[in-house]
């Protein structure tokens, strides 16, 4: 050690010894990285030759070819004229749709389940904690299978359908409930998203004002009033119409209505109640990690209990909520892939099915992952945005 | 003020303490309390009944066949007793059977071994593989008089057992590996690991699934073929290693420095600071997620399914498409979740016994 600064000054010359670490850290870094080169130049070149002698040719230019195949639902247009690069869209599209519901309803009924967890009523704690413990211990494949099954073995034909509300069918060719039909549509959509650009910049507003006078600004009720009155109004200045489009059984079938298929309706169902007990143990971990003295605080600050909540509490339960929510989003994201096991056309069935039709297995697999793979990140990006704004500034 | 000599104060009031207390505390403490209570308490008599009724009472237990089945109604256990070696057992050749009963025996024990502490000694290595040997030899056979059974025909509750204790054993040194790996100070091993590491775990293990079975027989040579089931395995493995990996790199964070600094003082090589200072430390941080990834393992081994593996979720599949037994699937899912439950859930309890175990070395 005593001559560093000696040879700091001295012009630096590697001294190629093995006792010196960090020659040796380089020889370990270029024999790994050179085993591992050679491990996938070793794959590729097989692989390659492999293709060669089965006389499959590479690249993506497949995704332009006509896709030649049904697929059960999709939000978009699709024929099976269309190519296979518009079937593989219809399938991400299935995919992000299941998931961005289930995600919202998974968060809703897990903070329900886990609040309820902590529930001081005896027998409202033990009823949740019971769905938890069954629902985590029972692979999500099975519980997907099982509902599956309900839905098309044990529910009725649509002629007997069942119907738990007016206009609500349950029968095994899916869920049908009544919804909104109309050039009005448009309008109201385009109201609901001026009305949430809205309250965000009164919220803003509100934020600011209270940081600089102190006086605080109903937002809850200002949001609501907004949320039910702008698109209300773009409906009545439109002045389009806007009927309810019921469910009707006509010959085999119903038409008409919101229709959710037998395996979308599995798959979320199967989605949900799985992550949703996840989500509840999360949920309660959040909240008993907030040490007992910040609720005697806020209390003593004479704060209502909704305040305390929303002021003290929360913030402080979110900071470590937020990180293995994370994951269980992810997690429910990637989970919507066990869809290919009961026939709902996510980006794994159809991308299965192409990979079948004409043998582009690595193109296949690769366009799974890369989907899967954009998706994880956006999400890891949000929540990671979402934590750091949330987090708490310390001293 | 007599209430301050002990035992002549006035006792509380009978509604505060008690049974009758516990009630009002516990079950009625607030008027949505109680609202709560009598709506759980509504759901309750309707669910109980419905099921006991569903289980028990309407189901014929004398019934053999699937039409006496479908006549009563309820849970039809004729089909369990005439279907419970399909799907415990798979296809596996019906008289040699007790071959993979006690191939699951023997894990089973095994993995309880495992859990008790007085174990936790060298020797259990060793029982580890003595184990997987005895059950290699009892699934395969073809030695000590037993007869040969290729793999194709393996199934049921010893295959998933085979692919998460396998898949566990073989993913935890390499999810340690890379876990030592992404923590390296050298640049080039640690980006292979991140790499790995975030590509497996940004990617379901249905898509590693439908690699190994489509892409994994164009990566080896011509000629060389492994078959579908060791497949499964290395996704599996492939796929749980890197889970494993971010768990331990969990611990090893949390180690403080000053250990590190304090190895480094000793004069210890990189491997002896691992092995005798920082891993003891971090892996019993570890323990209890770790038993978490078994437990995930174990319900992953399902997927196993979608690329046609007969494991126990595909054998139920399998006994409900016999033409004669057709729509029983409840019952049959019913049947193999609980075995799912039983597994998982023991494994859960004891992860918390474990968890609670540990924690108190931290509270001298």
């Amino acid at each position: 050690m005593t001559d560093h600064t000696s040879r700091a000054r001295a012009p630096r010359r590697r001294r190629w010894s093995w006792n010196d670490p960090a020659t040796r850290a380089l020889i370990y870094q270029v024999l790994i990285l050179g085993l591992v080169g050679l491990g996938v130049w070793y794959l590729a070149s097989n692989t390659l030759h492999n293709l060669a002698a089965r006389n499959i040719s590479t690249g993506f230019a497949f995704l332009h070819e006509e896709a030649g195949f049904a697929i059960g639902e999709s939000m978009v247009e699709y024929s099976p004229a269309d190519t296979y690069g518009h079937a593989v869209v219809v399938g991400l599209l299935n995919t992000l749709r299941v998931s961005v519901i289930g995600v919202i309803a998974a968060t809703l009924f897990g903070t329900l389940l886990g609040i309820s967890r902590l529930s001081k009523n005896w027998l409202i704690s033990r009823l949740a904690g019971l769905y938890i413990e069954v629902m985590r211990n029972i692979p999500l494949l099975l519980q997907l299978l099982f509902w599956y099954a309900v839905i098309t073995e044990l529910m009725p034909g649509p002629r007997q359908a069942l119907s738990p509300l007016p206009d609500v069918y349950l029968s095994n060719r899916g869920l049908k409930i009544p919804w909104l039909k109309g050039d009005a549509m448009d309008w109201i959509f385009g109201g609901l998203a001026l009305a949430i650009i809205l309250i965000v910049l009164v919220a803003h507003w509100a934020r600011r004002r209270q940081d600089a006078t102190g006086r605080i600004f109903p937002l809850v009720r200002v949001a609501i009033a907004l949320l039910v009155a702008v698109p209300a109004l773009a409906w009545f200045l439109s002045g389009g119409t806007l009927e309810l489009d019921r469910p009707e059984l006509k010959g085999f079938n119903f038409q008409g209505g919101l229709n959710m298929s037998p395996e979308f309706a599995a798959l979320l169902a199967g989605l949900v109640i799985y992550t949703s007990a996840f989500v509840g143990e999360v949920v309660r971990s959040g909240i008993q990690a907030v040490n007992q003295g910040q609720w005697e605080a806020a209390s003593s600050l004479g704060l209502s209990r909704r305040r305390m909540l929303r002021l003290v509490i929360l913030p402080q339960a979110m900071r470590v909520i937020i990180p293995p929510m994370t994951s269980q989003y992810l997690n429910l994201t990637k989970n919507s892939s066990l869809a290919v096991a009961i026939g709902y056309p996510d980006i794994v069935a159809v991308t299965n099915t192409i990979l079948n039709q004409t043998g582009q297995a690595i193109e296949g697999i690769m366009i799974i992952m890369a989907a899967y793979l954009v998706v994880s990140l956006s999400i890891s990006v949000f929540m990671n945005w979402y934590n750091k704004r949330i987090a708490l500034v310390e001293r | 003020m007599d209430s301050a000599i002990p035992g002549t104060g006035r006792q509380p009031p009978r509604t505060e303490t008690g049974p009758l207390g516990w009630i009002r505390s516990r079950l009625f403490s607030s008027p949505l309390n109680a609202i709560l209570t009598i709506l759980a308490l509504w759901l309750l008599l309707m669910a109980i009944p419905a099921l006991i009724d569903y289980l028990l009472v309407k189901p014929d237990f004398a019934a053999t066949t699937a039409a006496q089945c479908r006549e009563t109604g309820g849970y039809c256990w004729a089909f369990i007793r005439e279907k419970h070696r399909l799907i415990l057992f798979g296809i596996y050749p019906y008289d040699e059977q007790w071959r993979p009963l006690l191939a699951s025996v023997i894990l089973v024990v095994v993995i309880v071994c495992s859990c008790i502490r007085w174990f936790w000694k060298p020797f259990l290595g060793l029982l580890w593989v003595a184990a997987l040997v005895a059950v290699g030899i009892l699934m395969w056979g073809g030695i000590l008089g037993l007869s040969y059974v290729e793999n194709s025909r393996w199934g049921g509750l010893p295959l998933t057992l085979i692919l998460s204790t396998f898949g566990i054993a073989f993913a935890f040194p390499f999810g340690l590996l890379l876990a030592l790996g992404r923590r390296s100070h050298m640049p080039g091993v640690k980006a292979v690991c991140v790499v790995y590491i975030e590509l497996i775990r940004g990617v379901p293990l249905v898509s590693l699934l439908f690699m190994s079975s489509v892409m994994l027989p164009l990566f080896l040579p011509e000629g060389f073929s492994i078959d579908k089931l060791l497949r499964a395995q290395i996704a599996i493995i492939l796929f749980a290693a890197a889970y494993v990996a971010e768990t331990v790199r969990g611990g090893l964070q949390a180690i403080p420095k000053g250990q590190y600094e304090g190895a480094d003082s000793l004069g210890l090589s990189y491997w002896q600071q691992m092995r005798k200072i920082i891993l003891p430390q971090a892996l019993k941080i570890v323990i209890p997620p770790l038993v978490g990834i078994f437990i995930s393992l174990f319900k992953d081994t399902s997927l196993v399914v979608i690329i046609g593996i007969f494991d126990l979720t595909q054998a139920a599949k399998a006994a409900v498409s016999d033409a004669v037994w057709r729509g029983f699937s409840t019952e049959s899912y019913l049947f193999i979740s609980v075995i799912y439950f039983i597994f998982c859930f023991s494994i859960s309890r004891y992860s918390l016994s474990l968890e609670r175990q540990l924690d108190q070395g931290q509270h001298r």
